[in-house]
Parts: C-alpha cells; structure tokens; sequence
C-alpha cells in the first residue's frame, strides 16, 4: 500500500526556525547567520562589527563550532554576551541548537545576535536559523572560483563581504568576474569588500548593517 | 557531510507516517530531491542502512526522483530551466526571479505492508 507523505526532510528544523523568528520579534532583536569556510574571517569579522557598532547596539554572539571554546572567549574578552555551541562533529548549525542559546542569552535590552556558523560552504545553507541576514564570507585567498562549486551558498546569502582584499595585489583573484558570476546567481545580493586586517571597507559594512537593524 | 542528520530527519517523517497507518514493515520510500539541494544519494543511502537497521524501515528501497531547477520570473511571468546557476530571465533580463523546483528534499510516499 502506498501511503502519500509529501513532508520535507527540513520541515522539522523549519518548525524551530520560526519558533526563533517569533522569540527574536518578541524582543525586538535582529539576528544575522554569518557563513563561511573555516578561515575566511568569520570570528575577525564579527570582532570587527562589534567594535563598529559598539555604544550603538547592544550584541551577543552564538558561536558555533565542531569542538572548543576559543572563539567565544575572545569574544567575551571584549565584554560581549558570547554562548558557545559545540556540534560534536556535525558540519551546521541547526535551529534546535540556536533556540537552546537563545535561551540562555539575556535578549532583554539586546538589538543584535550574531551566529557564527560551523566553517563550511555546504551545509549551513540548507538550514534556516530563523535569522533576518543570511550573510556569508568569501576571503581573496580561497580563489574567484567559488559560487559555481558551491551554487547553494552563493544564491542565498543576502549580503556576501569579500574579506582579506588587501592580499589581491598578490593573487590572481579577479574581483569583476567574481562580482559578475555571483550577481548572476543571486542578483539582489548586497557585496562588501573588506580587510579585518587594516579595517578597510568595514564602516561601510557595519553602517549598512545598523541601518538594517533599524537602530 | 551533513546526510547523516539529514538521515535521521527522514526515518522521523518515514516512521511517524508509517506508525500512522499502523505499518508492519516499510518496504519503499519515495524521494524528492531537487537539482540544487545539498543533499548526495549514496550518503543518503548509507546512513540510512545504518539508522534504519531494527526498525520497520530496515531494508526498504530508497527512490530518488531528481528535480530540475525551474524559476519563474516575475517580471515577464517565464518560467525556465535554470543553467549554471545563471538566475536571469532568458526571455526578458529580468532578475526577480522565484524558483518553483529544484530546491526541495521530501518524502513523497512511502510503500507499507
């Protein structure tokens, strides 16, 4: 006997998502999923856009990794609400891990969460967190040639910011084409071009990130 | 290599559907999976051997039927085959595009006895 189902395999996470949504509205709290492959920027970046809003918003930051505690304790070195999620092993972040943080966050009086991740460009993208900003990070020296090797990623991010551009001197990264192949396959997506090394190109990053909050 | 909890969301719908119909044994599941979903079938197929060993499931077939990526554009209303992930309209150059397929991993049917 065959029995139609026709439920999506995401349904469940899904479900969770727009559990986050809700509590993030009740708040009044405005929460970006920043993805990346590992070493891109991820941490650098979020350190960058708290020190660019910091006495303008008040942040926390979900940090998700496969295992350890080094992201966000540099994090709450600089004085920043930081929850730490370890995946053991799994590749993403999952909406059921980031309502357990958002329960443990004080969101009271919060604008802005910041969830950093598992470093991959595959699997976090099948997954909604319930966030406002999908935005994702691509640095110079992992090469132009991304977006068609991973077409998932580059389409669904809302905001893409290429960092380490002080290293483009030194590579054959070719910033037009990269520009031109990504817009194609995600064409309202918002680019950035910074360095968190020197700090170039981040105000522009963080203002328009503040005018999105709406604070 | 996200399959295995992927794996593990799929026995849910499976086994909460087939306990529903009061399944002795789940011999086919019927799948969707869309061209520009993240998702690979033979880990699909591997971890599912695993998870699904002492349960209904154990042993049924799995069935993959692929989707091509298909978008509508919503300026002109075209509706076309995405090409290397290339989202503008081939009729118009518009780029509001909505995709209609493509993108999904679901349970369609299952097959019970």
């Amino acid at each position: 006997m065959e029995i139609e189902v026709l439920e999506g395999i995401f349904d469940a996470n899904e479900i969770i998502a727009r559990e986050n949504r809700a509590l993030l509205d009740r708040f009044g709290v405005f929460m970006v999923n920043m993805m990346a492959s590992p070493g891109a920027g991820k941490t650098s970046l979020i350190l960058r856009t708290l020190e660019g809003v910091e006495g303008e918003l008040s942040c926390a930051v979900i940090e998700g990794d496969i295992a350890g505690k080094v992201d966000s304790e540099r994090i709450a070195e600089r004085g920043v609400q930081a929850i730490q999620i370890n995946t053991g092993g799994s590749c993403h972040l999952e909406a059921r891990q980031v309502n357990t943080a958002l329960g443990r966050l004080d969101l009271e009086g919060a604008d802005l969460v910041v969830v950093e991740n598992v470093g991959n460009l595959v699997c976090p993208a099948e997954f909604h967190l319930g966030e406002d900003l999908k935005a994702m990070i691509l640095s110079v020296a992992e090469g132009h040639d991304k977006p068609l090797k991973y077409p998932l990623m580059f389409s669904e991010c809302h905001v893409l910011i290429v960092n380490k551009i002080d290293l483009i001197p030194h590579t054959d990264f070719d910033l037009e084409l990269f520009k031109k192949t990504v817009r194609k396959m995600n064409p309202s997506v918002e680019i950035f071009e910074v360095s968190c090394r020197n700090g170039d190109g981040v105000p522009a990053w963080t203002g328009w990130l503040k005018d999105r909050v709406g604070k | 290599m996200h399959e295995l909890s992927v794996v593990e969301s799929m026995m849910a719908v499976v086994l909460k559907h087939a306990e529903k119909n009061r399944a002795g044994k789940v011999n086919r599941i019927n799948l969707v999976l869309g061209e520009m979903s993240t998702v690979m079938e033979d880990p699909v197929k591997f971890y599912f051997e695993l998870i699904s060993k002492d349960t209904i499931a154990a042993g049924a077939e799995l069935s993959f039927r692929r989707t091509e990526l298909i978008a509508r554009c919503e300026d002109c209303g075209k509706e076309f085959k995405v090409e290397e992930y290339d989202f503008t309209c081939p009729e118009c150059g518009g780029t509001d595009t909505e995709i209609l397929s493509g993108r999904e991993f679901q349970v369609e049917s299952i097959e019970i006895n």
